[in-house]
């Protein structure tokens, strides 16, 4: 496959970024989205015509597998790209025309901000856990595993919840950068569990508080976190945060 | 409490109460108007007309309303200034009609349609009933019943760009309510798979009843006072 | 390690250790590098009994760790299921899986706490799978006769690192512990004989940082990159393990290589890594190849599809050689019969692979209780390969998953180097020369949360009257960061024309086919001076595009690269001095006339660990041997 790819370029986190545009050749239908920009990569590295090497386009990348939740381009419009609850390098070209024309732009959200190129930090999603999203469990305090029996449906549900990779595509997609399906995500996973009750009304107050300092926007409804997800995580995640944190507000 | 509600759902918390008390009242004044397709002597809307201006309860109810208005517009606009400002880069490329509904990610501007519609309808209407009066009310009075009917039909009849303008409002207001009777739910916590399907259909046929009846009224009496 | 019956050694050993007394664990620092599950579990039981913990991680956030990528389980000897487990069978299966080259104390010690880590991680809110009852629920994993792995879906490594990483989270929210993300160690500072701090690259501003910690903890996992393609994450480094090394850690059993028998197998030159299908397949799945090498032949060239060939005409090669254990041999005795299969002309698609079936089981159990066991891992699969593997067989082949080898540490988790520690996959400890499946992440949470927290402590209760050291003022701090500097400057300076990844491609293939599944002195010898060649070439060829003081990732690849470069050597060097075959190290001179691996107890029970001695030079083997009191040594045998 032969294609054209529109990518954003930025120095670091204050420089003005621009877009530029590739030519690549002899892409595998079969090789994944990643290895196709490791062949750009190569391609700017190598290219004998150009004495001092360009530097390669700095992207976010780890497992491969599309578990470790750090690659995150914005592809054709889509996190992660055309294809349905993937991560992006789970993408592959086959998904593609020859001839195509890709654009590839980096998450964009206040609380993403681009460190460079494709690479956007995302420790905001880290510190709203820090603020709550544990259960307060010293290492030895556990009593036998088997000793608080949980219901097959609700150990389901909770492992829907905690199948969050905390990539940020639902903040990417959304219209207004909105973390709550993250947030609900883990407070519904906690809030499921007999384990996770005990501090589910400190556990609301607080991620929600953080999530609002950070500067992610106002959940409206629209649904295209969930669709945009890699695993697909249900909306009714963010009934329930709601339902927790009004609780804890009005009940308490 | 004041913590809560300066708090995201808080401030949507409070969206969605408003909104759904709106939604009540967008109800009941379409059964009332309802009556004007019923009835073309104009009597039973008159009388209903008359009672819903002079029942002491409605009386009570109505500035609560106009609070739900107030509060409803006031949040929205908050809610969507701050929506404003989290994605200061915008994408080059950006595709969500695969994955969220056009009226879900454009109820500001469904709104602002509905308040301008809401303005002039005031304006028509509940205005004239109510403060400055009009002749084509005085035309008739029986027991003190003013002609409501005949100052509506008359407009309708009278101005085709009414008309027009009044379809276009009932239409906005529909894809409003198609996304927001689910959402409201959702936002106040009340939703799981099987109640989202249920609201949705819900939002359906609320949105349809209500944007069609709104939109039924003024060309049903355009078009029959053309027969 | 201590004296007595195995099976009273760590309670022992808990009773009469020295510990510090709270007042003092607020005045030591404790570098902690990595968050896997060794490193978060660590990092937050020792912020959790008041040390100050410094923790590292070179991804942007610590729950990026390649921990979070195992699928399949976490083994414990909780015996839920009345099926005859206990604590000294999960040991003597993990000594008897790992081809008795383990330490036998390690690993009762390691079957002993692995019933707390599922007690731990249940608290933790890790949604284990459960039974309609509420009870939590197992399945089988290869090397074993019961049921004792715990699962939660096909993500068990993911929800394990998400409660170790929850609890590290509360430390960092409490103050115990400080996070630096995107920071990746460069070097181990040694002063006066004890490991007393590294030196980290700041991944995004190229700042060299000297951090001070009365003791370090590696927890970096393992060095499968070194073979180019692996499970492993595209990060994964074997560098803080191997400048341990250099610095005089010794490194033990490099050459213990797992290769996992179910990946899906490569698709072409411009492949990054591979993918790993969880061996819980091989629970209901069954392998197989064509009896007939026409039929393969013909299936290769796409004249004929699996589904037809009848069942008389295919051989279910595991089922056959290892009727006990049947399609759950362990990791090491599947792969190389797949390979075996595969280079005697059996092979199915490229010619390197073999049928993982599951018709049998959805005829059984019907398609809803397969897709309900490994409905996620269908999706990946079918994602990556492009067929729908409900109706025709999945394509697998051996690829490289774990590396058994690593820092040699003591009963304690202690390196050679007093006050440094390893954990989880980058010490060598417990899994010998073959390692079970879920038996990982039960390692890495065993030592993470249960005994180096303990172990750390008689370390540390001789070192309360050692201040913090301002690393300014001490010069072993400014010598090894400039040694660092110098490094840098050295890559940069050399304005080659090869890319890193091509090096490490070429690095990946001789590994693969000089040290991988199938080794012969010959070859070994001959892959040896191929890496010292290329290792001339990269330090003479290397093109390192881009800055210093910003994101660089190619000069991040460089830098793990030149110390793969040298640890394939010694892996090399490793497998060429154990002239037996065992475990996952399988030379091609010493087997049975079946094709077994042929192990030589007398002279080689031992520990290889290797005492660096230079970069061109030979390392010193140092042997640690082993010997078993509470087990009899045995050949293997799953038939």
């Amino acid at each position: 496959m032969d294609l054209t790819l529109k990518v954003w370029r930025q120095e670091n986190a204050k420089a003005k970024g621009k877009f530029e545009k590739y030519q690549i050749k002899n892409i595998s239908p079969d090789s994944s989205f990643l290895e196709m920009i490791d062949a750009l990569n190569e391609q700017l590295i190598q290219d004998d015509k150009d004495p001092v090497a360009k530097e390669p386009v700095a992207f976010d990348h780890d497992c491969r597998e599309g578990i470790c939740g750090m690659c995150s381009l914005y592809i054709n419009g889509r996190a992660h790209g055309p294809d349905e609850e993937i991560t992006t390098c789970q993408l592959h070209m086959r998904k593609f025309k020859d001839g195509d024309t890709i654009v590839i732009e980096p998450w964009r959200a206040n609380g993403f901000p681009v460190i460079k190129d494709l690479m956007v930090d995302r420790q905001a999603f880290d510190k709203i856990l820090q603020s709550g999203g544990f259960i307060s469990a010293n290492t030895g305090n556990a009593p036998d595993a088997n000793a608080i029996p949980i219901g097959k449906d609700k150990a389901e549900e909770a492992m829907d919840a905690a199948s969050c990779i905390g990539c940020g595509a639902c903040v990417a997609t959304c219209k207004n950068s909105s973390a709550m399906l993250f947030v609900a995500s883990k407070v519904s996973q906690l809030a499921l569990l007999p384990q996770g009750k005990h501090e589910s009304v400190k556990r609301a107050h607080a991620m929600i508080a953080k999530m609002d300092e950070l500067g992610f926007g106002h959940c409206t409804n629209t649904g295209a976190c969930e669709v945009e997800c890699p695993k697909g995580i249900s909306l009714d995640h963010i009934a329930r945060l709601n339902r927790e944190f009004l609780a804890a507000n009005l009940m308490p | 409490m004041l913590k809560f509600l300066n708090s995201s759902i808080g401030k949507k918390f409070l969206m969605s109460l408003s909104g759904l008390f709106l939604l009540t009242f967008l109800l009941v004044h379409l059964i009332l108007n309802s009556f004007i397709l019923f009835d073309s002597s104009g009597a039973l809307f008159n009388q209903a007309a008359h009672f819903m201006a002079t029942n002491p309860i409605i009386k009570v109810v109505e500035p609560v309303l106009a609070i739900g208005f107030i509060l409803h517009i006031f949040y929205a606009i908050i809610l969507t200034l701050h929506n404003l400002t989290t994605r200061p880069v915008g994408y080059d490329k950006q595709k969500l009609g695969h994955s969220s509904s056009w009226s879900s990610r454009n109820m500001f501007i469904l709104g602002l349609v509905v308040l301008t519609f809401l303005v002039i309808h005031v304006a028509n209407f509940f205005w004239k009933i109510k403060f400055t009066g009009d002749e084509l009310l005085e035309h008739g009075v029986v027991d003190g019943v003013e002609n409501a009917y005949l100052l509506v039909t008359t407009f309708f009849i009278d101005w085709w760009w009414i008309v027009i303008t009044y379809v276009i409002g009932s239409i906005a207001l529909g894809l409003h309510l198609f996304h927001s009777v689910w959402s409201a739910f959702q936002t106040l916590g009340f939703s799981n798979q099987l109640w989202r399907r249920r609201l949705t259909l819900i939002a359906l046929v609320v949105s349809i009843v209500i944007a069609g009846g709104f939109a039924l009224i003024p060309l049903w009496v355009k078009i029959s006072s053309m027969l | 390690m201590p004296a007595g019956p195995i099976a009273e050694k760590w309670t022992k050993y808990k009773a009469e250790q020295d510990l510090v007394n709270p007042a003092n664990k607020r005045k030591l620092d404790i570098i902690v590098v990595g968050t896997g599950l060794g490193g978060a579990a660590a990092a937050a039981s020792l912020g959790e009994l008041g040390f100050k913990v410094k923790n590292f991680c070179y991804s942007d956030s610590p729950r990026r760790a390649h921990s979070i990528a195992a699928q399949g389980g976490i083994n414990a000897a909780k015996n839920y299921q009345n099926d005859g487990d206990s604590i000294y069978r999960l040991f003597y299966d993990t000594v008897k899986g790992g081809d008795y080259r383990a330490r036998e104390g390690n690993v009762y010690r390691l079957a002993e706490v692995s019933n707390d880590i599922i007690d731990q991680c249940v608290t933790q809110g890790v949604p284990f799978a459960r039974d309609y009852g509420g009870y939590l629920d197992n399945r089988s994993f290869g090397g074993a006769l019961v049921s004792r792995t715990f699962y939660a879906r096909g993500q068990t490594g993911q929800q394990l690192l998400l409660g170790a990483y929850g609890a590290l989270n509360r430390q960092i929210a409490a103050g115990n512990v400080t996070m630096h993300v995107r920071t990746e160690m460069m070097d181990l500072v040694v002063v006066d004989g004890k490991a007393r701090g590294i030196i980290t690259r700041d991944l995004i501003t190229g700042e060299l940082n000297s951090h001070f910690g009365h003791a370090v903890v590696l927890a970096t996992g393992g060095y499968g990159n070194v073979f180019f393609l692996s499970t492993n994450a595209m990060g994964s480094n074997g560098s803080a393990s191997y400048k341990a090394y250099k610095k005089g850690a010794m490194f033990a059993n490099p050459s213990f290589v797992q290769i996992h028998p179910t990946c899906i197998p490569v698709h072409g030159d411009a492949q990054s890594k591979l993918t790993l299908m969880s061996e819980s397949l091989r629970n209901d799945g069954r392998i197989w190849v064509p009896k007939e090498k026409e039929d393969a032949d013909k299936i290769r060239k796409g004249e004929l599809s699996p589904l037809d060939l009848p069942e008389e005409k295919r051989d279910y090669y595991l089922e056959r050689r290892y009727p006990a254990f049947g399609n759950l041999v362990p990791r090491d005795v599947a792969s190389r019969a797949a390979k075996e299969r595969c280079d005697a002309g059996y092979g199915v698609g490229s010619g390197q692979a073999v049928y993982l079936d599951f018709a049998d089981a959805i005829g059984r159990l019907g398609k809803a209780a397969i897709e309900a066991r490994y409905g996620n891992l269908f999706q990946m699969y079918e994602k990556i390969v492009d067929t729908n593997p409900y109706e025709l067989p999945m394509m697998i082949y051996p690829a490289i998953h774990y590396t058994m080898g690593g820092t040699w540490v003591d009963y304690e988790l202690q390196t050679t180097i007093p006050g440094l520690f390893s954990i989880g996959e980058a010490n060598f400890s417990d899994h010998g020369a073959n390692r079970l499946g879920a038996s990982a992440l039960m390692q890495g949470l065993a030592d993470g949360y249960f005994v180096l927290p303990y172990t750390i402590q008689r370390y540390l209760a001789d070192q309360i009257g050692v201040a913090r050291m301002n690393t300014d003022e001490v010069p072993e701090f400014n010598t090894v960061k400039k040694d660092t500097k110098t490094l840098i400057d050295k890559l940069f300076a050399v304005k080659g024309k090869r890319s890193v990844d091509s090096i490490h491609k070429e690095l990946g293939h001789i590994m693969w086919n000089h040290v991988g599944m199938g080794r012969t002195a010959e070859g070994l010898k001959e892959g040896i001076e191929m890496i010292k060649k290329l290792r001339k070439e990269f330090w003479e060829d290397v093109r390192i595009p881009g800055k210093e003081n910003s994101i660089n990732p190619e000069l991040e690849k460089a830098c793990r690269l030149a110390d793969f470069l040298e640890l394939g050597e010694l892996m090399a060097q490793d497998a060429l001095h154990r002239n037996e075959s065992c475990g996952g190290h399988f030379r091609e001179e010493y087997k049975t006339p079946e094709g077994e691996a042929l192990r030589d107890d007398k002279n080689f029970m031992y520990v290889a660990a290797w005492e660096f001695q230079g970069t061109e030079n030979p390392a010193k083997l140092h042997k640690e041997s082993l010997s078993y009191e509470a087990i009899e040594v045995k050949t293997r045998n799953y038939k």
